[in-house]
């Protein structure tokens, strides 16, 4: 069952924030499909009952003491923001196109 | 056609820990932006997650607190999503086997008890948070970001559809922030964010048990919000259904200058959140003891401290309300009717004169000392002060923090009484105030209590009505 | 012989019998760099400074008799996809083309600690997504053997300035095969450790349940010395294996018990180069004729974790990558609103090769699909680990190709993703089942390229393969380890 990928890659790059030139978009649906076809090999295994391993580590959580600790002297915090105002970090407006499309 | 409101709430409350949940960062509300970040918790390339263990431990106090069953086993998952609050472009939730599954919430509402159902209860992390420039998101061209707010431990109740009114949502989250506060679980200030509510809403035909389409309504900043904006949206949604339409579902803003509910059309469609299991945190197995030991040390919860103050003491209802709502003078009281028996006037003056006085002085309940009350109703019960004195000593007891006994004899403010004393008082006023002694021999009853009050300021308030009434009349009679 | 030909090893030797300083280590080291580097471009950033500031540092403390670790003042280089404080990481993308962490990797601190010289940042393939060093949005790396051919990836700038003796020692990191395939197509020891033995904090996660960092070196003595140096519980980490570490380079003495070899079929496959598959088998026959009992082996689902891989993988990584937003670091491409912003930021910022492996993996992951892709992979991965655990009631060790093929040509499998992948193939069930694997030399083909032979031991036992890999250097037919550096204008390096 071969599926269509390029139908996906729209809403797929949209969750994943990408966007795509049109002929980028083109080369990759092609590959993404060759690719999905090798993976899809997979569901030909009968997998019922087995559970899903997500992580190898057979080993109970970790937890730390509730204890602070020094956080990073605010320049550091700010050193890498490629936009900044004040202290903060400086975002645009976060009412996106696609919500005053709709 | 009658329609029933079904109500659903997501509630999100900030766990009290000293530090975040995955990182050292102090929690502390308030402070500059971007004071408390670190690099695990900004989301830092090459930064992993280490779980606190007070906060499980406080969301497992809450949990069994809320009747939710506690699960030996339960994961950590991704939620998937981008926005500039969230550093790392996922929360770290639980979704597919959250902390505590079902539990319930009893609540008092018009003198009769309900059951609210819970449907789960899990932890996740706080986001950041947004300061949007102009005067609201809609108009605004840019947003600031602080993440002090990231990474704190957040606790998510989800309840059952049971809800039926706005009113009942709000004593649910009356008793609810109550019920956490009890524990230690969270502060519960929803003017600081730490307590924030979402609901659910849709009105169904009376009788029928499938839900109608639900909007969510979010926005709503203080109990009182909650109230209101559920009870315009349902009537919002009832005129809509009666004049023959349907709902859409979709997500409404509470405008809480308007007073309504403004729906988001054009609201992102179905999110997608790739839920799917944290690679970086392994899952939580929580032994039975450990459980059970937090439910031994559970302390005792509003609703079990009302009842028990009413059975104990004899308090009235809303003496037991006041002391379970306010624990601290509820506390006061406890541990002074330990050596004061009379409860009824203990109570009395706990709820009334003490707590006026706290109030206007600013002073903690927990600076003023049990014995020092218990002394000022032993003078007032032995006659030694009157009840005036006694208010006034009080109120100088809880400024100044001396004993009643103290403040006695430094004023002299010991109760002047008996005869000898007061006899040459009372002729002295008589023999001043003819006028008013002929309109009493007149009839009028009420002339002598101006008799009583003249001979009051002549003792400086310190002798008893009664006596002075007595002393007087026979005066007069003479 | 050059001081910056020796082993890390015979450095250690040498500036622990204080038969040459730190210094000098160093500035060997840099001068192989000048010459050889235009030609290999194996680091992304130099950090000559560094180098020599702790070299001195080193020094003086020796000469002041303080205790110092065996590998102070041995150089080391890193990929760049471990954070260093101060210092510019990229993971070779454009989007960290200026980031400059505010803290250092665990590993990172563990090599200060040591006293190892940094000599800089190495070349790897983007967000460690590739098998050929090819996906820098920088520049690609070179083979050393032959400047034409890939040196392998994504670790392929720190297998590239091993191999050619710009660094004594490497730090890779493996996901998939990113340690072993180069260090095999460069003819060095490429170790990925168990999962959960050397901390991830502060390695840019790419797959978190899959990354491993680990070494690269000459010589296995060289591995376990390093393996000493990083292995171990890491509080920071929640998925560090809390058992304790051994002594990796004291394990390599001492007798090798009677070992039981299972020969895995599929990493030996019929499509694979003969000559890649002759020099495993000559090894694995040497294994044979001292005591070893040698024995074929089939994964039965080893055929199916290349599919599984290629779900997992890209899956954590869409959701690992989702941070690189242009709003706390990174680039920022700008826009009027918050979607434009982010949308463009990571079309940009992102190359081919990150973005196919996010849409794969959003894609996975989303509604309507996550169960068929992710939870099935997840569940494929159960069966692999199962395999494992089985044939290691059998078997000690596990042995098959590490490479189906020698170093192929730059360019030539680039536009090709799937045929890349399959470079990974006999690497990735070891990955997913979360055990130890090694890339053992095991001889140079007949165009001058060095092959190599994977070895896979159960979970914590990557003592073993280091030992073994020491066995096998000492008892086969020596080779070249290092390559002469053929200029393609004439001469060699
Ligand atoms: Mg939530
Ligand atoms: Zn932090």
């Amino acid at each position: 069952m071969a599926v269509d990928f390029g139908k996906e890659v729209d809403h797929v790059a949209r969750l994943a924030r990408l966007t795509l030139e049109p002929e980028e978009k083109e080369r990759m649906t092609g590959q993404l499909s060759d690719i999905l076809d090798t993976a899809r090999r997979i569901q030909e295994l009968d997998t019922g009952g087995v559970e899903p391993t997500s992580h190898v580590l057979d080993l109970p959580v970790v937890l730390r003491e509730d204890e602070t600790r020094p956080s990073l002297p605010l320049n550091r915090v700010l050193q890498n923001a490629p936009r900044r105002q004040k202290n903060f970090f400086r975002v645009p407006s976060i009412i996106s196109n696609v919500q005053a499309e709709k | 056609m009658k329609y029933e409101v079904a109500i659903g709430l997501e509630i999100h409350l900030e766990l009290q820990t000293k530090s975040k949940l995955f990182c050292g960062c102090s929690t502390t509300f308030g402070r500059e932006p971007n004071v408390n970040c670190c690099p695990i918790c900004l989301g830092l390339p090459g930064t992993l997650p280490v779980f606190n263990r007070r906060a499980i431990e406080l969301a497992v106090t809450a949990a069994i607190a809320l009747n939710s069953a506690v699960s030996d086993q339960s994961r950590f998952d991704r939620k998937n999503y981008h926005y500039p609050d969230l550093p790392k472009a996922y929360q770290i939730s639980q979704y597919e086997q959250p902390l505590a599954r079902g539990g319930f919430l009893e609540i008092e509402s018009e003198q009769s008890f309900k059951k609210i159902k819970l449907e789960r209860v899990h932890l996740e992390e706080e986001a950041g948070k947004l300061i949007h420039s102009g005067s609201s998101i809609l108009g605004s061209e840019y947003s600031l970001v602080d993440y002090n707010r990231a990474g704190i431990p957040l606790l998510e109740i989800v309840t059952a559809p049971d809800i039926r009114s706005g009113r009942e949502a709000r004593l649910f989250l009356e008793d609810l922030r109550l019920l956490l506060l009890y524990t230690g679980a969270s502060d519960c200030k929803m003017e600081e964010g730490s307590l924030r509510c979402d609901a659910n809403i849709s009105l169904r035909p009376s009788g029928l048990s499938s839900l109608g389409t639900k909007t969510e309504v979010k926005n709503m900043n203080s109990f009182r919000a909650v109230e209101t904006a559920l009870n315009f949206e349902a009537k919002r949604q009832e005129a809509i259904l009666k004049a023959g339409g349907s709902i859409a579902q979709e997500t409404c803003h509470w405008d809480e200058a308007k007073k309504e509910t403004i729906p988001l059309r054009g609201k992102e469609g179905s999110s997608d959140y790739r839920y799917f299991p944290e690679p970086d945190l392994l899952p939580l197995t929580l032994d039975r003891a450990l459980i059970q030991n937090i439910s031994e040390q559970l302390p005792e919860l509003p609703l079990q401290r009302r009842t028990r103050l009413k059975q104990q003491y004899g308090l009235e209802a809303g003496e037991a309300g006041l002391f379970t709502e306010n624990r601290a003078l509820g506390d006061f009281f406890e541990s002074a009717a330990e050596e004061y028996s009379n409860y009824r006037s203990l109570a009395k003056w706990v709820r009334g004169d003490l707590l006026y006085q706290i109030r206007e002085s600013g002073k903690p309940v927990e600076e003023i000392q049990p014995k020092q009350l218990i002394e000022l109703l032993t003078l007032l019960d032995q006659e030694t002060i009157n009840r005036p004195v006694a208010k006034e000593l009080l109120s100088e007891m809880v400024k100044s923090g001396k004993g009643p006994k103290e403040l006695v004899k430094e004023q002299g403010l010991e109760r002047v009484s008996g005869r000898e004393k007061l006899m040459p008082l009372v002729e002295r006023v008589v023999a001043e105030n003819p006028a008013v002694v002929e309109k009493y021999l007149q009839g009028k009853d009420k002339a002598i209590s101006f008799l009583v009050g003249r001979v009051m300021a002549l003792t400086g308030g310190r002798a008893d009505p009664g006596e002075i009434n007595k002393l007087l009349k026979e005066k007069i009679s003479q | 012989m050059e001081l910056y030909q020796k082993t890390a090893a015979n450095l250690s030797l040498m500036l622990q019998k204080k038969e040459v300083s730190s210094v000098e280590v160093v500035q060997s080291f840099l001068d192989r760099i000048e010459l050889v580097e235009p030609h290999v471009k194996a680091f992304i950033t130099h950090t000559p400074l560094i180098a020599l500031e702790t070299a001195s540092a080193v020094d003086k403390k020796r000469l002041l008799g303080e205790d110092l670790h065996p590998l102070a003042g041995v150089p080391i280089a890193i990929k760049d996809n471990l954070c260093t404080a101060g210092l510019r990481t990229t993971c070779a993308s454009r989007i960290l083309e200026n980031f400059i962490p505010p803290y250092d990797a665990t590993v990172v601190e563990a090599i200060k600690r040591a006293g190892m010289p940094l000599l800089g940042k190495t070349n790897m393939d983007e967000f460690a997504m590739g098998s050929s060093t090819e996906n820098s949005a920088f520049f690609s790396t070179a083979n050393p053997w032959n400047l034409d051919k890939v040196p392998g990836g994504s670790s392929g700038g720190s297998a590239a300035a091993v191999s050619t003796g710009m660094a004594p020692l490497a730090l890779g990191s493996d996901t998939g095969g990113s340690i072993r395939q180069p260090a095999s197509f460069c003819g060095l020891i490429g170790l990925r450790p168990t999962y959960g033995r050397v901390s991830r904090y502060g390695l840019i996660a790419f797959a978190s349940s899959l990354d491993q960092i680990g070494p690269l070196s000459l010589t296995a003595h060289d591995s376990a010395l390093l393996m000493d140096v990083v292995a171990g519980y890491d509080p920071l980490d929640s998925t560090s294996l809390p058992e304790a570490v051994p002594d990796y380079a004291a394990g390599l003495e001492g007798e090798i018990k009677k070992l039981r070899v299972g020969v895995i079929k599929q990493n030996l496959a019929d499509g694979f180069n003969p000559e890649v598959k002759a020099a495993v088998l000559k090894l694995v026959a040497l294994l044979g004729a001292n005591g070893a009992e040698i024995d074929e082996i089939s994964l039965p689902l080893a055929d199916y974790g290349l599919g599984a891989y290629y779900l997992i993988a890209p899956s954590e990584a869409s959701s690992n990558l989702g941070r690189y937003d242009g709003v706390r670091y990174g680039y920022n491409a700008g826009g009027d609103n918050i979607e434009v912003m982010f949308s463009r930021t990571r079309g940009e910022g992102f190359g081919p090769e990150v973005k196919r492996r996010i849409i794969i993996g959003t894609y996975a992951l989303s509604a309507g699909y996550y169960d068929a892709y992710y939870l099935q992979a997840m569940k494929v991965r159960t069966l692999i680990r199962r395999d494992y655990e089985a044939a290691f009631k059998k078997f000690d060790l596990l042995v098959g190709a590490t490479t189906p093929t020698p170093a192929f040509n730059i360019g030539e499998k680039a536009d090709d993703p799937l045929q890349m992948y399959l470079s990974d193939i006999c690497n990735i069930n070891d990955a997913l089942a979360g055990v130890p694997s090694l890339s053992v030399p095991s001889g140079i083909d007949s165009c001058g390229l060095p092959l190599g032979m994977q070895m896979t031991a159960p979970p914590s036992r990557e003592g073993l393969l280091l030992k073994i890999a020491g066995f096998l250097e000492q008892k086969r037919d020596p080779f070249p380890l290092r390559p002469r550096v053929k200029l393609s204008e004439g001469g060699e390096l």
